[in-house]
C-alpha cells in the first residue's frame, strides 16, 4: 500500500490546536463573567444550560498525558477517555475545567459513574442519574432528572429558567443540529469531497468556539465552500478509494492513529455512527411538544451510545448509513476495557457482515501511540480485501 | 525473462521465494537478526548469487512487519493478505489460514480465491511464536527439542495471558521439580489455546491451513488438530507462505 498525505485546507486547526486556541476566549470569556458548565457527554441536554445563560465546554478527555497520574487512584484497566478525564483534572491540566463553574456528568457507563465520585473531591461534580432503557418508567424518570439538573442550574446561579428560555435554546441547539448535519451528510457525495479526518476534527473542535450562533456559521460556510469545491473537481478526483463507516467509541483521541491513517492508506471515511458524528444530530428536541421536558427528555433517551440496552437502533441507523452513504467497509473503535461497545461489536460485526455483507474491522485500543505499527497493518489489510 | 520476487521480512525469520512466468525457481530463508534494512541486502545478495538479481528484469514485493525496508521493493503488501494468497495457492482451494508468526498470530478467511476477512492478536506475544521461543529458552532447549519433549509429556496447566507472567508459572514448575516433558506440553498447550481462541472469534470457513514456521511441528499440529475440532492441514512450503503470496501478487500485477 502507498503511503499519501491526505490534503487538508490551508486553515485547517488540529483538534489539540482548537483546543488551545479556545483558552484564551475562554479566559476573556470568564473575565467578563461568563457562567460556565463542563461537561464530558452528550447525554447532558445543554438547552438547559443555554437556558440558564451559561456555555458549556467539553472537557479534555482525548490524550495520554495525564493518565498516568490518574492510574494513582484508578484502576490501569478502565478506558482511556475516563483516565483522561480524570486525569486532566487531577493534575489540573485542563484549562475548561479550571474555568468550569462546576461539571456535569451523567451515569452513562459503570466506570464514569464512579470516577464522577472521585472527580467530586477536585470540583462540584453534579451527576444526572441516566436510566438505560427506553420504556416509559425509564422516560418518566429521566424527564425528572433533567427537570433537577434544571433546578442545579437556577439554584447554582440565583435564577429562574423559565419555559420560554428553555424553548429558544431547544431552537438554537436544533439548528445546530441541522447545520451539523448538512456538514456530516457531505459524506454521502461520491466521491468523497473532504477527508473524514477533517470532517470530524472539525466537528469536535467547533466546541472549542463557544459562542453557538458563529459556531453554526463557521459550519455552514465551510459546508457550502465544500460543496461548491465538489461541484467544480468531482470528475477529477479518485473514485477507486473504498468508502468507510467509522463506529463505535468516542475518537477524537485515536484519531490520528487510526482515521488519519486509514485515509493515508488509501480510503475514505465518510461517515461517522460516534458521539461526533450523526447519532447526536438526526434526532432534533419536538419543538412542538408542550412539555419542554418531556421533548427533551425523549430526545436525550433515544441517543443510541451503547450504555443503552438494548439498543437495536444503533443497528438501524448503522444499516441507513451503510446504503445511503454507500460505504463499503466499516471500522469499529473500541477504547480498551469499554465494556459496552466491547460486548455490542458482536451485534455490530454480525449485522455488518451478514446482513449487509460488508467487511468489518474492529480495533480495540487506547490513546498510547504502542500499537500503531500493528494498527497500520491491520488497515492496510482491511483496506486489502475490499480494495475496488 | 522476468522473476519475480515475494520477500517476507518477519520478525524472527525472513523468507524470499522467487517465481517465473509458471513455476517457483528459488527459495530461502534467513534469520532477520536485529537490522531488516541489512537482512534486505543480504537477500537482494543471495537473488544475485542465486543469478535473479534484482533489477529491471525482476519485480519484488515485499511483506512482513519489515516490509518497508526492503527499498529495492516495487511495492508493500501486508503479510495477512501475502499469507492468504499464498496458503491458498498451496493447498489449491479457499480455506482458512492460520499463521502462528514470531510476533503475532493471524486468522485468515479465503473466499473466492481472496483473503476475505482475518483477526489479529492483540498486543501480546502470548499465542505466538515468541512464547515458545522464550518458554524453550527458559527450559535450556530449541524449539524442535521443546516439541519432542512435549510429545513425551502431559500438559501441566500455564494459565497467565502474558508471556511475563507465564514465564514465572513456568519458573514455580521448574522450582516445583515438575518434569521437564510436562512443563514442555503445557507451554506447547498454551500457546494452541490462545490460537485456538482466536480462532473461535472468528467465522471459520473450509479446511485450516496452518503457515509459518511452525507448520513444521507435527506435535503442535496435531495438538492445533484437537483444540479446534478440526483437521488442521500443513505444506512442506507453509513457512513461504507469505513470500509465495507476494510472488504471486508480482506475477499477478505483471500480467494484469
Amino acid at each position: 500500500m502507498e503511503q499519501t498525505n491526505i490534503k487538508l485546507p490551508a486553515d485547517f486547526e488540529t483538534y489539540g490546536e482548537a483546543r488551545k486556541a479556545g483558552f484564551l476566549r475562554m479566559k476573556q470569556l470568564k473575565d467578563q463573567g461568563a457562567r460556565v458548565v463542563g461537561m464530558f457527554c452528550s447525554f447532558v441536554p445543554t438547552e438547559l444550560v443555554y437556558a440558564a445563560g451559561a456555555l458549556p465546554v467539553g472537557l479534555c478527555a482525548f490524550t495520554e498525558e495525564p493518565i498516568p497520574a490518574a492510574e494513582a487512584n484508578l484502576p490501569r484497566n478502565l478506558c482511556p477517555l475516563i483516565k483522561a478525564s480524570y486525569g486532566f483534572a487531577l493534575t489540573d491540566t485542563c484549562p475548561y475545567f479550571y474555568f468550569s463553574d462546576f461539571v456535569v456528568g451523567e451515569t452513562t457507563c459503570d466506570g464514569k459513574k464512579k470516577m464522577f465520585e472521585l472527580l467530586g473531591e477536585i470540583k462540584d461534580t453534579y451527576v444526572m442519574q441516566l436510566p438505560h432503557s427506553r420504556d416509559q418508567a425509564a422516560l418518566s424518570f429521566w424527564r425528572d432528572q433533567i427537570i433537577a439538573f434544571k433546578e442545579k442550574l437556577e439554584a447554582f446561579y440565583g435564577i429562574t429558567i423559565t419555559e420560554d428560555d428553555i424553548r429558544r435554546a431547544i431552537r438554537r441547539k436544533n439548528r445546530e443540529r441541522d447545520v451539523m448535519l448538512r456538514y456530516l451528510e457531505l459524506g454521502k457525495l461520491n466521491p468523497a469531497p473532504m477527508s473524514g479526518y477533517e470532517m470530524g476534527t472539525r466537528v469536535d473542535a467547533g466546541s472549542f468556539s463557544f459562542d453557538l450562533d458563529q459556531r453554526c456559521d463557521v459550519i455552514e460556510a465551510r459546508t457550502a465552500e465544500v460543496l461548491e469545491q465538489w461541484k467544480a473537481n468531482k470528475n477529477s478526483l479518485p473514485t477507486d478509494r473504498p468508502r468507510l463507516l467509522v463506529t463505535g467509541c468516542p475518537n477524537a483521541g485515536v484519531r490520528e492513529k487510526i482515521i488519519k491513517a486509514v485515509e493515508e492508506l488509501g480510503a475514505d471515511v465518510v461517515a461517522f455512527d460516534t458521539c461526533n458524528g450523526i447519532r447526536e444530530k438526526v434526532e432534533k428536541v419536538d419543538e412542538s411538544d408542550p412539555d419542554v421536558y418531556h421533548a427533551l427528555a425523549v430526545k436525550y433517551l433515544n441517543i443510541n451510545c451503547s450504555v443503552m440496552s438494548p439498543n437495536e437502533s444503533r443497528r438501524e441507523y448503522i444499516g441507513e448509513m451503510i446504503d445511503s452513504y454507500a460505504v463499503d467497509g466499516v471500522i469499529e473503535i473500541v477504547l480498551q476495557s469499554c465494556h459496552t461497545y466491547d460486548v455490542e461489536a458482536f451485534f455490530i460485526k454480525r449485522f455488518v457482515t451478514q446482513e449487509k455483507g460488508l467487511p468489518y474491522l474492529n480495533i480495540e485500543t487506547d490513546y498510547s501511540q504502542a500499537d500503531k505499527g500493528q494498527i497500520n497493518t491491520r488497515l492496510a489489510a482491511f483496506l486489502e480485501t475490499i480494495e475496488k | 525473462m522476468t522473476y519475480f520476487a515475494g520477500i517476507d521480512i518477519g520478525s524472527t525469520a525472513s523468507k524470499v521465494v522467487v517465481l517465473d512466468g509458471s513455476d517457483m525457481v528459488d527459495h530461502f530463508v534467513l534469520p532477520t537478526g536485529w537490522s531488516s534494512k541489512e537482512t534486505a541486502g543480504e537477500i537482494a545478495r543471495r537473488l544475485e548469487a542465486g543469478g535473479h538479481p534484482v533489477g529491471a528484469d525482476m519485480k519484488v514485493i515485499a511483506t512482513g512487519y519489515g516490509r518497508v525496508a526492503v527499498d529495492y521493493a516495487a511495492k508493500t503488501v501486508t503479510e495477512i493478505t501475502c499469507h492468504g494468497r499464498g496458503g491458498r495457492y498451496l493447498l489449491g482451494r479457499d480455506c482458512t489460514i492460520v499463521d502462528i508468526g514470531g510476533q503475532d498470530t493471524k486468522v485468515i478467511t479465503v473466499e473466492n480465491g481472496m483473503p476475505t476477512s482475518f483477526l489479529m492478536n492483540d498486543k501480546c506475544s502470548a499465542g505466538t511464536g515468541k512464547f515458545l521461543e522464550i518458554m524453550a529458552n527458559r527450559l535450556g532447549v530449541d524449539l524442535p527439542e521443546l516439541f519432542t519433549l512435549a510429545a513425551a509429556g502431559t500438559p501441566l496447566a500455564i494459565s497467565s495471558m502474558c508471556t511475563v507472567f507465564a514465564e514465572s508459572e513456568v519458573i514455580s514448575h521448574i522450582g516445583a521439580g515438575e518434569k521437564r516433558e510436562d512443563i514442555a506440553a503445557g507451554v506447547v498447550d498454551s500457546v494452541v489455546s490462545k490460537v485456538a481462541g482466536l480462532c473461535a472469534r472468528h467465522t471459520m470457513k473450509g479446511d485450516v491451513l496452518l503457515t509459518g514456521g511452525l507448520c513444521d511441528s507435527a506435535y503442535l499440529v496435531d495438538r492445533l488438530s484437537q483444540k479446534l475440532k478440526l483437521p488442521v492441514l500443513t505444506h512442506p512450503l507453509g513457512r513461504y507462505a507469505g513470500a509465495l503470496g507476494a510472488a504471486l501478487i508480482a506475477r499477478g500485477k505483471a500480467a494484469g
